[in-house]
């Protein structure tokens, strides 16, 4: 059943819908010839239920460290990175993957890196001074100009940045400027002088509104009243009906936290807009910050001075306090592992850590599941009415469009690329779309994200050399109404020594900068456990 | 059978007359000056089917089958021709013996078909109704060539494509006689084949004839395209009218052999003629040779790296004869270098052990899109000062100043914002308007009062009066152009799409 513009733009919430925009008649016209090599990648779903599911033998005792962190996602490796800057060096990090990262995880090819998933940070917000200090030591801040942070050009965000897909042609920029009524766009920029405002709006408390990190903003009851309801019905009620904005605050919605606007907290959503107040003397303030392989270069850079003290393919089954020190049991695909601590930092996503630690069950984290797909090209996508940007969006499609990974490089006209395809599965709930997700074959993949692909770049028939899928069962936290300022994330943020937590759950807003500010707290209340 | 014949000799005398005007029109395109083509061609052409004529006497038996194969290999080398003459337009050193070495052997296999015709049908005529009915196909096949060449065939199909289309009519009389005479014909299954496969060829080639050259192109270009050439960066045509040879890339006018000299004098000599005894130049882009003719003046000159992307230009302009000619053999200079490389990705990567230029030539594209655009960057600019010495100067060619006011200044400020001390300048170039120059310096650049002997354009008077920018081109505040930002690439598309000619 093909979904109506409409539901598509608000979701209707049952219709199960797929990307099969083309018919079986089409595809089998302009399906490949030979079959893409490539196929589905990633996550490692059967050895995380195994955590479900199995039971282990008896670990074998394998050592002891000051510090064990279970996870080397973002948070884990802010943990590990700043522990061993303030000297506390006996650490070792626990890996359910055979690579660490992730959601900031990245491939490469000979062609070009490319991300697996998160791939951007935005121009650091003024509460990120802890995180300016980090993007010194990496490079990506090379010094100041009036006050304001230079940023390496080689990472600011090239022009042109967005296109969108729609009625037939590309156009620059993401809200749609073809078709609209003189409504829609006093409604546009109403709605953009609104989210400005609210950039810079301060509670009684002087701190913002909305602030990244997100503990960093205000406790005004105003603004934590918007955590009650939804974005769509936030903008109903403040005025906005203009389609084409709905459309457009959807997709910010679902680009950023994996949820729609009908089913996001209006606070996540004007979070979304109005967080990012960062400023750069070298750049426009809207900019980002990127690299071929996304946030992947983040990981790396994080992961760099831990080598040898990751171990992947460790999935951590138990965690308990015996009172002489923290047992940490692992199976590393052979046999069960036990390493003890004096502390331990469970930088896992909470659904996991419940698992370990049954104080840190919670019923109140729900997950966006994601699928992302890699795309070898033979050829740069083309369009008219646009050139090839960053981030290339269809318009009323499920995916959230496509991402060139060889857009920084400065080369004039590279001749083969990668993108990375994005489609948050948000048209039916989070459970059923991860079942219907992994019950699909690397075909169905390839027809579902060929078939739009073709439809907008014919030119692309035939150019396609390799394509590979990644399934993200859980991939983001999802800021339902009531969770970001309700009890469950409270409670979470309550460390209880020695076992610790990071992760960005914590914040209920999937972003590397809250992801890394969890991960420095940990190390820092770790350090004063331990000393 | 007799009646089968005498519409041969209709169809051969109108293809016969094809491959002449082909080879004519062709002639004139990629060479020029018609009338001189035009006659010699005609003249070769119509001795060597003397040739064909007296060699035709040498045959003496099977006459029937000799005509059958020379109607295949007419088919097959006048089919082809045309398609032939383009494809090695760029690929052969002698282009002219090419070509009048095909006319030839067209002119030799067309002139033995109609003596053999009269010989296979001598028997079954008078001589005089013989004589008579053969000659008139044969005038009515001319009229109706000469007829239906310019009207129907170079309008609508195209030169490859039409030729294609007379060798398979060619190929199609030798099938027909094959198949329709009852007399046993030796080897006739062999003679089958290969008119077979002849046919394939031909039609294969009368299909895929838009990759040679497509039709629609060469009604958007104001000259004959006689060059074509889809590279992975862009696609190269040149183009030809009388002596006016033209290069398009990406259907932007680039030069006119006309007027280059302007264009190319201006770019080169104030730059040259006002350093000392410059050594070690740089060209980025300018893959035509054209500007490096110009440096090539100087003596002091050692060491010319030319960077351009696309091996297919510098390849075209250093083995046509004809672009030799325009570029002075230059990209066959022992002091060159050539890089095939991207420009930013080159100086980027150059490494510790940077060179310095005394000169830079920037000669690109104009800003048309957002990936040339990289190349009028700040990051760009602050690339070139690591190749640049206290007294180094660069040059960029801008656009126009007066179709594109904020586009020229947008480059000549964005040089500013990346720490260089701006020279604009400006000449007319008749192909192109008011063309823009920046010159990037580290010390104030004074202009040169001395030029090499032999300038066409460049003189004193000249260099001097180009620095002086009239109230409608002058100065005006930009945004700059930077990665992050590209503005120039929205103030060139606003510019020149106002502009009609362009």
């Amino acid at each position: 059943m093909k979904p109506t513009r409409r539901q598509l733009l608000y979701g209707s919430g049952s219709a199960a819908i797929g990307m099969a925009a083309i018919s079986p008649f089409v595809w089998d016209a302009i399906k490949p010839k030979k079959p893409i090599p490539g196929g589905i990648v990633g996550a490692n779903s059967a050895r995380g239920h195994r955590l479900r599911d199995g039971a282990f033998p008896a670990p074998v005792d394998s050592g002891k460290h000051d510090v064990i962190i279970v996870g080397s996602g973002i948070a884990g490796l802010s943990a590990a990175y700043n522990l061993d800057k303030t000297g506390i060096r006996d650490i070792r990090v626990l890996e359910l993957e055979d690579h660490a990262g992730g959601n900031a995880h990245s491939g490469k090819n000979n062609v070009s890196a490319y991300p697996w998933g998160a791939h951007y940070v935005p121009l650091l917000s003024s509460e990120s001074g802890h995180i300016k200090a980090l993007f010194r030591d990496f490079g990506i801040i090379t010094g100041e100009d009036n006050g304001l942070p230079v940023y390496n050009e080689d990472y600011i965000l090239n022009d042109p940045d967005e296109r969108l897909f729609l009625e037939g042609r590309w156009q620059e920029g993401l809200l749609p400027t073809i078709g609209v009524s003189t409504d829609d766009q006093a409604q546009y920029k109403r709605f953009l002088t609104h989210m400005d405002s609210f950039k810079v709006k301060r509670g009684g408390d002087d701190r913002r509104w909305f602030a990244i990190p997100i503990d960093e903003s205000s406790a005004d009851a105003d603004a934590r009243a918007l955590d009650r309801l939804t974005m769509k019905d936030w903008m109903l009620t403040a005025g906005y009906t203009s389609e084409p904005l709905h459309g457009f605050v959807n997709y910010g919605c679902r680009d950023d936290f994996g949820v729609r606007h009908d089913e996001i907290s209006a606070y996540a959503g004007i979070h979304y807009f109005a967080g990012r107040d960062g400023k750069a003397a070298n750049t426009k303030p809207d900019s980002v910050i990127t690299w071929p392989e996304g946030n992947g270069f983040l990981a790396h850079k994080l992961a760099e001075p831990m080598a040898g003290r990751i171990l992947p393919n460790a999935l951590v089954y138990n965690i308990n306090d015996t009172g002489a020190g923290v047992v940490v049991d692992y199976w590393d695909g052979q046999i069960s592992r036990r390493l003890t601590a004096r502390a331990v930092v469970v930088a896992t996503p909470r659904f996991i850590a419940g698992r370990l630690v049954p104080r840190l069950r919670s019923a109140d984290f729900t997950y966006a599941p994601w699928v992302v797909a890699n795309l070898t090209l033979n050829r740069l996508p083309g369009g008219v009415g646009a050139d090839v940007a960053w981030d290339n969006v269809i318009k009323d499609s499920p995916a959230l469009g496509y991402v060139v990974a060889t857009h920084q490089v400065p080369q004039m006209q590279p001749l083969r690329t990668v993108i990375t395809y994005y489609w948050p599965l948000t048209h039916v709930a989070p459970a059923e779309a991860r079942k219907e997700a992994i019950a699909r074959t690397y075909d169905d993949w390839q027809i579902l994200f060929l078939s739009e692909l073709y439809r907008v770049h014919p030119e692309l028939v035939g150019q396609v050399a390799h394509m590979d899928v990644w399934l993200w069962g859980h991939a983001m936290i999802r800021p339902v109404p009531g969770f970001i300022w309700g009890q469950a994330r409270r409670d979470a943020l309550k460390q209880a020594p020695p076992i610790f937590t990071a992760h960005s759950d914590m914040s209920g807003i999937s972003i590397f900068e809250e992801a890394y500010t969890h991960g420095l707290k940990a190390s820092e209340a770790v350090k004063a456990f331990l000393t | 059978m007799q009646r089968l014949l005498l519409v041969s000799v209709f169809v051969i005398a109108t293809c016969g007359l094809i491959y002449e005007l082909i080879a004519g029109t062709l002639a004139s395109y990629l060479l020029g000056d018609s009338i001189t083509q035009f006659s010699t061609i005609i003249g070769a052409y119509l001795f060597a089917m003397g040739i064909g004529s007296w060699a035709s006497a040498k045959v003496d038996k099977n006459l029937l089958a000799f005509f059958v194969r020379i109607e295949i290999l007419v088919g097959l080398v006048g089919g082809s021709s045309a398609a032939i003459l383009f494809l090695l337009f760029d690929q052969v050193a002698s282009f002219r013996f090419l070509l009048y070495f095909i006319v030839t052997v067209i002119g030799i296999l067309v002139g033995i078909e109609i003596p053999i015709l009269l010989r296979i049908l001598k028997d079954r005529y008078e001589f005089k109704d013989l004589v008579s009915r053969v000659f008139t196909f044969d005038y009515i096949g001319a009229l109706f060539a000469s007829i239906l060449f310019p009207l129907v065939l170079v309008p609508h199909l195209g030169l490859i494509r039409s030729s294609f289309m007379f060798g398979i009519f060619n190929v199609m009389v030798a099938l027909w006689l094959l198949y329709s005479i009852k007399e046993p014909l030796p080897w006739a299954r062999l003679h089958k084949i290969a008119a077979g496969i002849v046919m394939i060829i031909l039609t294969l080639g009368f299909v895929s004839s838009d990759r040679i050259t497509s039709l629609a192109e060469s009604n958007s270009f104001g000259g004959h395209v006689i060059f074509s050439k889809s590279t992975p960066y862009q696609r190269i045509v040149i183009t030809r009218q009388q002596s006016d040879i033209r290069l398009y890339l990406n259907s932007n006018l680039q030069f006119s052999s006309q007027d280059e000299y302007r264009y190319h004098e201006a770019l080169v000599h104030p730059v040259m003629s006002a350093l000392q005894a410059p050594r070690n130049i740089l060209i980025i882009g300018g893959g035509d040779g054209l500007a490096l003719r110009e440096i090539l003046k100087y003596p002091s000159v050692a060491h010319v790296t030319l960077v351009d992307l696309d091996p297919a230009m510098t390849k075209l302009f250093s083995s046509s004869p004809m672009l030799r000619k325009l570029n002075q053999d230059s990209l066959h200079s022992p002091k060159l270098k050539v890089i095939n490389a991207d420009a930013f990705m080159w100086l980027k990567h150059l490494g510790a052990n940077r060179p310095i230029f005394d000169a830079i030539f920037i000669d690109l594209p104009d800003p048309s899109n957002f990936s040339i655009g990289k190349l009028y960057s700040t990051a760009f600019y602050s690339l070139l000062h690591t190749v640049m010495g206290p007294d180094s100067l660069a040059v960029i060619q801008s656009t126009s100043p007066l179709v594109a006011r904020k586009s020229f200044w947008c480059v000549n400020n964005t040089l500013r914002a990346s720490g260089f001390q701006t020279s604009p300048y400006h000449a007319l170039v008749p192909a192109f308007g008011d063309w823009g120059y920046v010159i990037a310096s580290n010390r104030p650049y004074t202009v040169p009062t001395r030029y090499p002997a032999g300038l066409r354009f460049i003189d004193a008077d000249t260099a001097r009066d180009m620095f002086s920018f009239p109230p409608d081109m002058g100065p005006i505040a930009t945004k700059i152009q930077r990665l992050d930002d590209q503005a120039l690439i929205h103030y060139f598309d606003e510019e020149w799409s106002k502009y009609l000619i362009y």
